[in-house]
């Protein structure tokens, strides 16, 4: 038996104890002494400590049942089972421990269930007792829970920013940037200010949960674009078009960083030639439609389902970052967003990433007329 | 101490521009007696460059477009000719941003390598070490051109070997994080149309890559899968499945025979199959007598 599991049966050992000795206590002071103290806790603790085991040993044999017919959860949980046990073990348990008790004490034997008081105190208290026990391991369940989900949160904080930092790429852009800084200096300059703006950016969403401006999201992905345009060259050209209408719009933080992240790391990088990459926002309909579009080499097992192929370090990474974005569309829109990764199928390769929102409502414009025009949003 | 006037040619390949400027300008500062004959964006340029100008010395990124740094070293190790009288095998150094899996294993493969960004002072010892490994092959150059083909041949093969050896060390590190522990394959799972064909891994002959695919070799048939052989090789039992070339991995019991021709390069024959698979000289000394 682990020695939390000991720990746990001693503690209910005690209280179940503590409880015989109080109902003792009381019965003495009702019965007006007539019979002495010890008399009144030999049969209260014989008779608590008898229903207590025989609930427990109900319980037990119904988890054991329940183990084997696939249900243990469910047993676990369900109020009619417990209510059972407790009947049953109480009834039982009431009759041996009264029983043992009048052997101890040399009495003869009779019919427990003459004692009728006595028994009606002894299911009052097995109930008060069992529902008690069931509610502390329900506490300690939910706060263990708790504990591993915390554990996890943090867990998976570290990762995301570790993923997003990456090294790799930290390091050849300081190595771009230091060539810079002799060779061209205003626009190592320049280069810097990207990168602290990209780095800022990095570290502080990894935290915040609340939506920005579409405008910022561009922003950030043109910061992380200018510093890979460097390094790559002419073998990345790039093209981002935001309506205006647009660019006030509220999504997501990080709905497109990833996907540009992969288009490039994934798709450009590897690609001899390089290529280009199309990042546009335009409104279809109702909803706010998102692009990401390379002319890159593509992703030859795209197609195939995740647990086809165990994923290499660079395809776990692309994976981890298409589920981060598809999660957080579908906890902030659930089956309304949707996040398609397809090749992109005109003729130039490469692969299309399209995001689908609703369309958010825009949040009321500043006035900027005078006070007597009443301020509306502009119609959508 | 560096000597600034040793002629040396040199590659490098680098697919960031400025970067490769740098480099140039950086050696062209330190050692201007080295000629830069060739800039190369990608793995597969590199080693055709390589093999048509035949530098002494090579700067390779280890992320490159294409063929990585390692592997270009290895298909240029493969490629490049072994007879008497020709060129020695190209002093390495690799280059790298970040690679804390691979450093290690440049620890124990002596090949030189150059973290970015490239400072100056780790620079001009890089060139201290290659010039200090060039100058005992230029030496004795006159005198062995005179003298009979013995002499070259002893120090040719030796510079190719000790490269081949180290480039197999290195290839055999996982590239970046190792891969989590995989567990062993059974079957392999081939679609085709809306079939799915089931085959026993045993029954597998050989496995080449082919572009983005990988061709999957039995008796009868042959079919795709799109499994990289990167992520295939740690499912299969490396007793039973040997790797024999970059994109090549065949099942030991399906080998018949290993043939060596004059150029000293192997040829495997196979039980039930035609075809005939070319072993890369870095995986060659599998293939020895008892």
């Amino acid at each position: 038996m682990s020695r939390d599991l000991l720990r746990r049966w001693l503690h209910r050992f005690a209280l179940t104890q503590a409880a015989c000795l109080a109902v003792a206590a009381v019965f003495f002071l009702i019965e007006r002494g007539q019979a002495p103290f010890r008399v009144e806790w030999l049969y209260s603790a014989a008779i608590g400590t008898s229903c207590w085991l025989a609930i427990e040993g109900c319980r037990a044999a119904v988890a054991a049942v329940a183990r084997r017919l696939g249900a243990a959860t469910a047993a676990r949980r369900s109020v009619t089972l417990l209510w059972g046990c407790i009947v049953v073990g109480a009834l039982a348990g009431f009759g041996a421990g009264h029983r043992l008790a009048g052997a101890l004490l040399g009495r003869p034997p009779r019919s427990v269930y003459d004692d009728l008081p006595a028994l009606a105190v002894s299911l009052l208290a097995a109930v008060v007792a069992s529902f008690y026990f069931r509610a502390d391991a329900r506490l300690r369940d939910a706060r263990m829970a708790e504990e591993s989900a915390r554990r996890i949160a943090a867990e998976h904080e570290l990762k995301l920013l570790e993923s997003q930092l990456e090294p790799h790429m930290l390091f050849n852009t300081l190595a771009n940037l230091r060539v810079l800084i002799a060779l061209d200096p205003p626009r190592a300059q320049h280069m810097l200010d990207r990168l602290v703006a990209f780095l800022r950016a990095m570290l502080g969403a990894s935290r915040a949960g609340g939506a920005h401006p579409l405008a910022d999201e561009f922003a950030r992905i043109g910061d992380y674009l200018t510093l890979m345009q460097v390094r790559m060259g002419e073998r990345l050209r790039t093209r981002l078009a935001l309506p205006p209408e647009l660019a006030r719009l509220p999504v997501p933080p990080f709905v497109l960083q990833p996907l540009v992240e992969n288009a490039i790391r994934h798709g450009l990088e590897p690609k001899v030639g390089g290529g280009r990459i199309d990042v546009e926002a335009a409104r279809e309909g109702a909803q706010l439609v998102l692009r990401v579009r390379d002319t890159g080499v593509g992703m030859a097992a795209a197609a195939l389902p995740p647990d086809a192929q165990p994923p290499g370090a660079d395809a776990a990474h692309a994976h981890f970052g298409l589920a981060q974005v598809r999660e957080r569309l579908a906890s902030l829109h659930g089956a309304a967003a949707s996040l398609a990764l397809a090749p992109a199928g005109d003729g130039e390769g490469g692969m299309l990433a399209t995001v689908r929102l609703p369309l958010p409502a825009l949040p009321p414009a500043i006035p900027t007329t005078p006070c007597s025009t009443p301020t509306s949003p502009p119609p959508p | 101490m560096l000597d600034p006037d040793l002629p040396a040619a040199a590659l490098i390949a680098e697919d960031e521009p400025l970067l490769a400027g740098h480099l140039c300008s950086e050696l062209a500062r330190l050692w201007p007696a080295l000629r830069v004959v060739a800039r190369a964006g990608d793995g597969a340029s590199a080693v055709e460059r390589a093999l048509a100008l035949a530098p002494q010395v090579l700067f390779l990124d280890i992320r490159m477009p294409g063929l990585s740094g390692i592997e270009a070293a290895e298909a240029l190790a493969d490629a490049w000719p072994a007879e008497a009288g020709a060129a020695p095998f190209p002093l390495i150094v690799f280059v790298t941003a970040y690679d804390q899996y691979a450093l290690k294993a440049f620890e124990h493969a002596a090949v030189d390598y150059l973290l970015k960004p490239v400072d100056g002072e780790r620079l001009a010892r890089a060139c201290e070490r290659l010039q200090a490994r060039l100058r005992p092959a230029a030496a004795p150059g006159p005198a062995a051109s005179a003298s009979s083909a013995s002499a070259l041949p002893a120090s040719a093969p030796s510079a190719l070997d000790t490269a081949i050896e180290q480039l197999r060390r290195l290839a055999a590190q996982p590239a970046g994080a190792p891969p989590a522990p995989a567990p062993r394959l059974r079957t392999i799972q081939a679609a085709a149309g809306s079939t799915i064909h089931l085959v026993p891994v045993e029954q597998v002959i050989y496995f080449e890559a082919a572009d983005k695919y990988v061709r999957v070799v039995t008796a009868g048939r042959e079919h795709l899968i799109r499994t990289s052989l990167r992520e295939l090789l740690p499912q299969l039992d490396p007793e039973r499945f040997w790797q024999v070339h970059r994109g090549t991995v065949v099942r030991a019991d399906a080998v018949a025979s290993a043939e060596r021709d004059d150029a000293g390069r192997i040829t495997l024959r196979l039980a039930g199959c035609a075809d005939r698979l070319a072993v890369s000289r870095l995986y060659a000394q599998r293939f020895k007598a008892m």
